[in-house]
């Protein structure tokens, strides 16, 4: 029930923060501090979100699953050779699917 | 038209792994195909289930996943003077202000063409990302147990590719990004799963002083000028971004 609750959460602030923006005066946007958080709260977000999923399993303990930590080293290096979104996604899920059944981490 | 079609395909192979992690994460196929109809924008709804997945602080999770769809409020406000909808259509178009949407509609020389842009691909993107959530999610109802297939390196491989463009910004950038990952990581251990991203934001102080390089930006992409003129517009670059 809590999930649901999560769920309507996010969906009812997601479509009102996107509203806000078709609806504020569009002034807002040359306001520096405004733009400012826009543009690099989603950078720190998202290297965070990077940093938690790969070493941790979610819950508070720190973990470094060798298998992970593979597929996530080979999406890096897809994204170094600028490979499609695709081919990034899927060489992390095949790395780490390829050392678990390799018996590895 | 051709665009939208291709961006589509693109999306629908995140929608794929997002239904597929999202079920993993022990969400319902209802759920799941609730959030992608309802929030539509990607990085907020993998943020929420990976709060979920590691049984966190659900609120917590719901908050990141605000953060991160804040920024859609700002293609909002680059996008309503092209736009000009009003009423209900306002109302329905302000569903399709995502990542893509704004990329294809101020990527375009005049407002007409940047309307007819931002109407075919959010069309094109929220059929394929409903779609491939439900497939996905309902392949993997289907299978069980999912770890031998590796559905937990996509999670932050799909970050990694999402924050992958902003670095090339600058040095200041990568900092608010090396410090963000670090200040998550250590609040791993001490608070709730799901806080520690939202601690994350805090690096973002350390980013780029904003007089720098806004010169322009004041009128420069009104209904006259759209396009990829500004830094927000290179930052926007979301072709690997999903909705």
């Amino acid at each position: 029930m809590t999930v649901w609750i999560a769920i309507a959460v996010t969906a009812a602030g997601c479509y009102a923060l996107k509203y806000a923006g078709l609806a504020a005066p569009r002034r807002l946007l040359d306001h520096p501090a405004v733009r400012r958080f826009a543009m690099t709260v989603p950078v720190a977000l998202l290297a965070a979100l990077v940093a938690v999923q790969t070493f941790s399993d979610g819950g508070s303990a720190l973990t470094a699953d060798t298998a992970r930590l593979a597929g996530v080293g080979a999406a890096a290096t897809a994204l170094l050779l600028r490979a499609p979104f695709l081919v990034v996604v899927a060489a992390a899920a095949g790395t780490t699917a390829l050392l678990r059944a390799l018996g590895l981490g | 038209m051709r665009d939208a079609l291709g961006i589509g395909l693109a999306v629908g192979v995140s929608g794929v792994a997002f239904g597929t992690a999202s079920v993993a994460a022990g969400l319902t196929v209802a759920q799941t195909c609730a959030l992608s109809l309802f929030a539509f924008t990607g990085a907020s709804q993998f943020a929420l289930i990976g709060v979920v997945a590691g049984g966190g602080n659900v609120i917590a999770g719901a908050a990141g996943a605000l953060l991160l769809g804040a920024r859609n409020t700002l293609y909002g406000l680059r996008l309503a003077d092209i736009l000009g909808v009003r009423g209900v259509r306002k109302a329905v178009a302000a569903h399709g202000v995502i990542d893509e949407t704004a990329a294809a509609a101020l990527a375009q020389p005049t407002p007409a063409a940047a309307r007819t842009a931002f109407t075919a691909t959010f069309a094109a993107l929220f059929i394929f990302w409903n779609a491939t959530t439900l497939l996905g999610a309902a392949a993997t109802e289907r299978v069980g147990d999912t770890s031998a297939f590796g559905l937990d390196a996509v999670g932050p491989a799909i970050f990694l590719a999402l924050v992958w463009p902003r670095l090339r910004e600058g040095r200041r950038i990568v900092l608010v990004a090396a410090v963000g990952a670090g200040l998550a990581l250590a609040a791993v251990p001490v608070l709730p799963p799901g806080v520690p991203v939202l601690v994350a934001a805090a690096a973002a102080l350390l980013g780029p002083a904003p007089a720098a390089a806004e010169g322009g930006a004041g009128g420069a992409d009104g209904p006259d000028a759209p396009g990829p003129d500004t830094p927000a517009a290179d930052a926007d670059r979301p072709r690997e971004v999903r909705p």
